[in-house]
């Protein structure tokens, strides 16, 4: 590998993290915006605004992001006495290296480089999905070392209960990726891609997608599973006593983990950066304007598929969280270990029983395999549901005496 | 290239072994474990077996560390005890067996470096590909795998059993 390779290879890493780094800034505009709609309130629009003839104004707040940015960086840095000064300091970075790194092994569009590769899909590795896996699982590090190393009670309980949430629900999201890996009978990314120019795997997969969009918020620790920095019990969770940069760190690897997230989803479920019609558009662009044209026309229409499959996906994250309350601790577990890992084993036993049943790539079956998951998943809503017991006050008992 | 690289994982696995060893308390001792598992991770990658690379990520980083640090931040374990380790016969016994295996490594390097080493470094670009995993775990070596999932569920079996007789 000679320097230039290395200096492009430099270069395109960079503009990932920055690329990741602003889709975080702008999703969390997003989401405010977003979270004060659903509230009926109208969220930041004063930061930054385009003006038009006539007094209206056009992006009201998007120099929001620009302004907290600014702000936390003013913030004064403190390190509490007590706390486990090193690796007090070096939680922040365990917790944003992971979510930076995650996204190589994610094909973002399909832009052809020429020699067989792709300039959309930094790492085609050949066990790409157990590269998702492993990085996702040692993302907790971040949190649970900082609890630990703040000293704090409240701090500790919060990176203890991540711990146990993370491990608890890894189950459930690697076997619902599981079926996927069936269904497409490989473990690159791009592989999973490909299989899926014909139908989504959504359609025979939906049991597992729906398992897979619990179980990932759930391993972001994201609302209404975020009883690791439950506000009302836990004062901030583990990043009480993280302030200035070091807090802004966390919130950033937290969305950051989001957003990949959903990006891994459409990977898996919607299709990545496929759409009916890009390849004929592209082949169009190629026919007139030659081949490195088409190929980058490609390239962007696919990443602009793939980014707003992901926003669709991240304004489902949004409703969630603006619509459920957060649950109770055994809810969690019970919800994790009791439904979730059973249901996503089951999905594995269907995909297996028709991968063999059935001809690879029939519709009919597909279609059924979907309708199956589907009401499997509602029956499981209905049946295991908490039992709503019809509360009464009861003033005064009388009993029959005799 | 690959040479600086390996020196550099090697010199960062020995540092956490031995910050690990060495450490007074046992989070630190565990993130050095991490340390040490994250090198030897990269170090599968420098031996071009990738699936290697992520199974030890995801069992040991991201599973078994995980479970040492749970553990120890719930019972707050993390504190060195003051007092003499109770066991006295441990330290020589294990003492006289690192020396056994570091010279067992040695004879090994000394003796077989010329064939083993080449037949390493030739090894087909198919090597520890999943497929290749697959068909030696599910063909040849079916029994070991079958009997080791029993132990492991047996484990399982103690710890439910343990929990009823708790309450």
């Amino acid at each position: 590998m000679d320097w230039i390779a290395i200096l492009i290879l430099l270069v395109r890493c960079l503009v990932l993290a920055l690329a990741a780094t602003t889709l975080f800034a702008y999703f969390t505009l997003f989401e405010r915006r977003l979270l004060a709609r659903f509230q009926n309130r109208v969220g930041p629009n004063r930061a930054g605004y385009i003006p038009l003839p006539g007094g209206k104004k056009l992006f009201g707040g998007f120099l929001q992001p620009a302004a907290d940015a600014v702000k936390l960086f003013f913030k004064e840095d403190v390190i509490p006495t007590l706390a486990d000064r090193w690796v007090y300091l070096m939680a922040p970075g365990f917790a944003v290296v992971p979510a930076l790194i995650i996204w190589v092994a994610i094909p973002l569009g399909n832009w052809p480089d020429g020699n067989g590769g792709n300039w959309l899909h930094y790492a085609p590795i050949d066990v790409g999905i157990l590269y998702l896996l492993a990085v996702t699982s040692i993302g907790v590090y971040g949190i649970a070392i900082a609890g630990w190393a703040s000293n704090n009670k409240y701090s500790m309980l919060g990176g203890i209960r991540a711990s146990a949430q993370v491990i608890s629900y890894e189950l459930a999201l690697g076997l619902s990726i599981l079926g996927v890996v069936m269904q497409s009978g490989t473990l690159r990314t791009e592989g999973i891609v490909n299989a899926q120019a014909g139908m989504w795997n959504i359609v025979p997969q939906f049991m597992g997608f729906i398992i897979f969009l619990i179980a990932s918020t759930a391993e972001v620790v994201r609302s209404p599973f975020d009883l690791v920095e439950a506000e009302q019990e836990l004062v901030g969770g583990y990043n009480t006593e993280y302030g200035s940069m070091k807090f802004a760190l966390f919130f950033m690897s937290e969305y950051i983990k989001l957003i990949a997230m959903n990006a891994i989803a459409v990977t898996l479920f919607l299709g990545g950066g496929n759409l009916p019609g890009i390849e004929q558009a592209s082949a169009a662009v190629t026919a007139s304007f030659g081949v490195t044209v088409g190929n980058a026309a490609l390239g962007l229409m696919s990443l602009g598929a793939f980014l707003i499959k992901t926003t669709l996906l991240s304004f489902l994250s949004v409703w969630i969280r603006a619509t459920v309350p957060r649950v109770r601790y055994d809810q969690l577990m019970n919800l994790g270990w009791v439904i979730l890992l059973p249901l996503a084993l089951l999905n594995v036993v269907i995909t297996a029983v028709f991968g063999v049943v059935f001809p690879v790539g029939a519709v009919v079956p597909q279609i059924a395999m979907g309708v199956i998951g589907l009401i499997v998943i509602v029956l499981t809503t209905v049946l295991a549901a908490p039992k709503r017991t019809k509360r009464g006050v009861t003033l005064v008992r009388s009993q029959a005496r005799n | 290239m690959e040479l600086v690289i390996f020196v550099i994982t090697a010199i960062v696995a020995i540092i956490g072994a031995v910050a690990m060893l060495v450490s007074r308390n046992a989070v630190h001792s565990a993130l050095f474990l991490l340390l040490n598992f994250g090198a030897i991770a990269v170090l599968y990658l420098l031996l071009q077996a990738p699936f290697l690379f992520a199974v030890q990520l995801i069992v040991y980083a991201g599973a078994i560390i995980v479970l040492f640090l749970f553990v120890v931040m719930l019972l707050g374990a993390e504190r060195d005890e003051e007092d003499a380790n109770p066991i006295r016969w441990q330290a020589p016994v294990a003492i006289t067996m690192a020396v056994l295996l570091v010279g067992e490594i040695i004879w090994v390097l000394v003796r077989q470096s010329q064939d083993s080493l080449a037949r390493v470094g030739s090894s087909d670009s198919d090597f520890g590909s999943p497929a290749q995993i697959a068909q030696a775990l599910f063909t040849t070596h079916l029994l070991p795998f079958e009997v080791a999932s029993f132990v492991l569920l047996t484990a399982l079996i103690g710890v439910v059993v343990l929990h009823q007789r708790q309450s």
